[in-house]
């Protein structure tokens, strides 16, 4: 009897393992196919951060390839390269960061204030058209632009101011700002739509009461829209400066084409290690840079969400 | 006169606002017309005026050209279309299944799956270490899984989305009332989770399918032109005439075809214009659902 009454508890129990097991063996099967991409797309890369540290052959493969220290990296950091890229990186990117978060609110407020629907509609229609193309075709309008032969501003627009034609893409001094609102005409519609989206679900209830005590449209943006926006505006920043030491590739390797003699306005981290992978097939430097790139990356990851964490915690990303 | 002045500011608002509107819409739609309007422009009248809004002379010549090309154009675009949609379905499968398992939250390791998802958005190998690990491990190189597979198959933004989906908007008393009636997890995942999260998957499989469209970088990486140009898609051709503006003719399967013939200064506006005509088309018809893919993505959870 007693021992009867043992057993059942223990079968009981090994049961109820059993068959909870079953039970989630189907969703551990259909996370596999998800788990196996993220091990080869992610997971293994990580490993291949060992490239940077060892002296490649290919012959040896990556593990019997020789180690080699910090070799690589004291090969990056001695050349002028490595600074070029980084302030270019980042530079850039502040830039970018400020100006898109300036002209989008911009937009979006301004946007907000039309009345006409099929108006509105039709306007964020045509600010988001750019960002639904890729870098090529945007390389090929600004081409369409600039070429110096046959593009429209030397022979439309300079030649008839009587001004002589430049070589756009032989000119370092114009491409800071040539980028710049490359990146604004792409990029602006897409953060536009998402201010805009936050605008829209504000309460009318404020901006009736505001009108009510007398207040004009530029008060209610400044003590309405503008403080009610701040969330979106620091999850948006917190965002950016996560990724500041990544760079658009596209806008930095399609719209100046690659133009050797504009690098020292246009390198940034992610197309010297594209020309140093593919065009020089320089693994030393090329893994040294895109490490440097992923390491930093992860430190301003980590630094933007503990800086947040600290100022507005409720808008942290973890 | 109180009623009056507002009335004048709110006149002058819409003023404003229309304006600028008008004037950052111009902005953005410009350059289109322009790249329409070169590729319809006289080879010859090009070179001499340079690319305009209002040509001298019109003419078909690129397109002509590009007709008689068009086994390398049509070959490319068959290539965009296969490598969207089979890209497309291959990330929402593998997507909504992962989101689905981890939006289980009684899985023991739900959480583990979950930040192994998340932490591959806060670091990464790098491009050399993903480059060699796809060419020297997997042999991916000159393959069509090149467009496919590297970094696009499964977002970690996308599987919070979905996930976030499955536990909101799917009532847990349904799923529980069709384990009662005896349904299995997979036939509950693929007959009432899939048909109640349309939408969501809609949404993702259109910025998924926009991504690929507009993909040039993997190729850029992963086809070489003596071995992969079979599987170039129409952005890797574009960007090729980028690189080599004879890459046309040089790749003609009338290889005595003279390069002089070349209409090379509006052809590639030709083939651009080409490149976007499809996406231009469809864009009034899912515009809405581009935008909420948009918005969602902007708010984090």
């Amino acid at each position: 009897m007693s021992d009867k009454k043992v057993v059942p508890g223990k079968n009981a129990g090994k049961t109820k393992k059993k068959f909870r097991w079953k039970e989630y063996l189907p969703y551990y099967l259909l996370a596999l196919p998800g788990v196996i991409y993220m091990l080869c797309n992610n997971y293994l890369p990580m490993f291949g951060i060992v490239i940077a540290f060892k002296n490649l052959n290919f012959r040896k493969g990556i593990f019997g390839s020789d180690w080699c220290g910090f070799d690589n990296f004291k090969f990056l950091f001695a050349s002028k390269d490595a600074l070029t890229i980084t302030r270019n990186t980042l530079l850039y990117n502040i830039a970018f960061i400020i100006l898109t978060t300036v002209f989008a609110i911009g937009i979006a407020i301004l946007i907000n204030e039309i009345r006409s629907k099929v108006a509105s509609r039709l306007y964020q229609s045509l600010i988001l058209l750019p960002y639904l193309m890729s870098w090529v075709i945007a390389s090929y309008l600004a081409y369409a632009l600039l070429s110096a032969e046959t593009g429209l501003i030397n022979n439309g627009i300079l030649a008839n101011l009587g001004m002589d034609p430049v070589s756009w893409y032989n000119t370092p001094k114009y491409w800071p700002f040539i980028l710049t609102f490359v990146h604004l005409w792409k990029g602006v519609g897409y953060a536009m739509i998402i201010y805009y989206s936050s605008i829209v679900g504000i309460s009318q209830d404020y901006y009736e009461a505001a009108t009510l005590d007398g207040a004009s449209k530029w008060q209610q943006i400044k003590r309405i829209t503008i403080p009610l926006l701040k969330p979106t505006i620091i999850t948006m920043f917190v965002l950016q400066i996560g990724r500041i030491f990544y760079s658009d590739f596209g806008l930095f390797y399609q719209i100046p084409m690659n133009s050797g003699s504009l690098y020292s306005v246009t390198r940034t981290i992610d197309v010297y290690v594209y020309n140093a992978l593919m065009k020089s097939s320089d693994f030393g430097m090329s893994s040294a840079a895109s490490v440097y790139q992923s390491i930093v990356g992860f430190v301003m990851i980590l630094g933007a969400n503990a800086f947040i964490r600290r100022v507005s915690k409720e808008n942290a990303l973890f | 006169m109180n009623e009056k002045r507002k009335i004048n500011e709110s006149t002058v608002w819409q003023i404003a606002a229309h304006a600028v509107m008008i004037i950052g819409s111009l902005l953005a739609l410009l350059p289109f017309v322009l790249l329409v309007i070169a590729s319809f422009t006289d080879n010859q009248t090009a070179l001499i005026n340079g690319y305009s809004f209002a040509p001298a002379k019109w003419s078909l010549e690129a397109y002509k050209y590009i007709a008689s090309e068009w086994g390398t154009i049509g070959r490319a675009y068959m290539m965009t279309i296969v490598v969207t949609v089979v890209g497309t379905v291959l990330s929402l499968v593998i997507t909504s299944t992962f989101a689905f398992a981890v939006s289980n939250d009684k899985l023991p390791g739900h959480k583990i799956l979950m930040f192994l998802s998340i932490f591959t958005m806060l670091f990464n190998g790098g491009i050399v270490a993903s480059y060699y690990v796809y060419s020297n491990i997997f042999h991916i190189k000159n393959t069509i899984w090149a467009l496919i597979v590297p970094s696009f198959l499964m977002s970690p933004f996308n599987v919070v989305l979905v996930k976030n989906y499955f536990t909101n908007s799917i009532s847990p008393s349904i799923l529980e009332a069709a384990k009662i009636d005896g349904a299995g997890v997979f036939s509950v995942f693929t007959k009432i989770v899939l048909p109640l999260s349309v939408p969501i998957l809609a949404t993702i499989g259109l910025m998924t399918g926009i991504g690929y469209w507009n993909d040039w970088t993997n190729g850029l990486y992963f086809l070489t032109e003596n071995g992969g140009s079979q599987y170039f898609t129409i952005q890797i051709v574009l960007n090729k005439i980028n690189e080599n503006i004879n890459f046309l003719a040089n790749n003609s399967e009338l290889a005595a075809k003279a390069t002089q013939q070349l209409p090379s200064t509006t052809m590639r506006m030709a083939v651009a214009v080409i490149g976007i005509l499809p996406v231009m088309c469809a864009y009034p018809f899912f515009q809405k659902y581009f935008v909420k893919g948009i918005t969602l993505g902007g708010v984090k959870e």
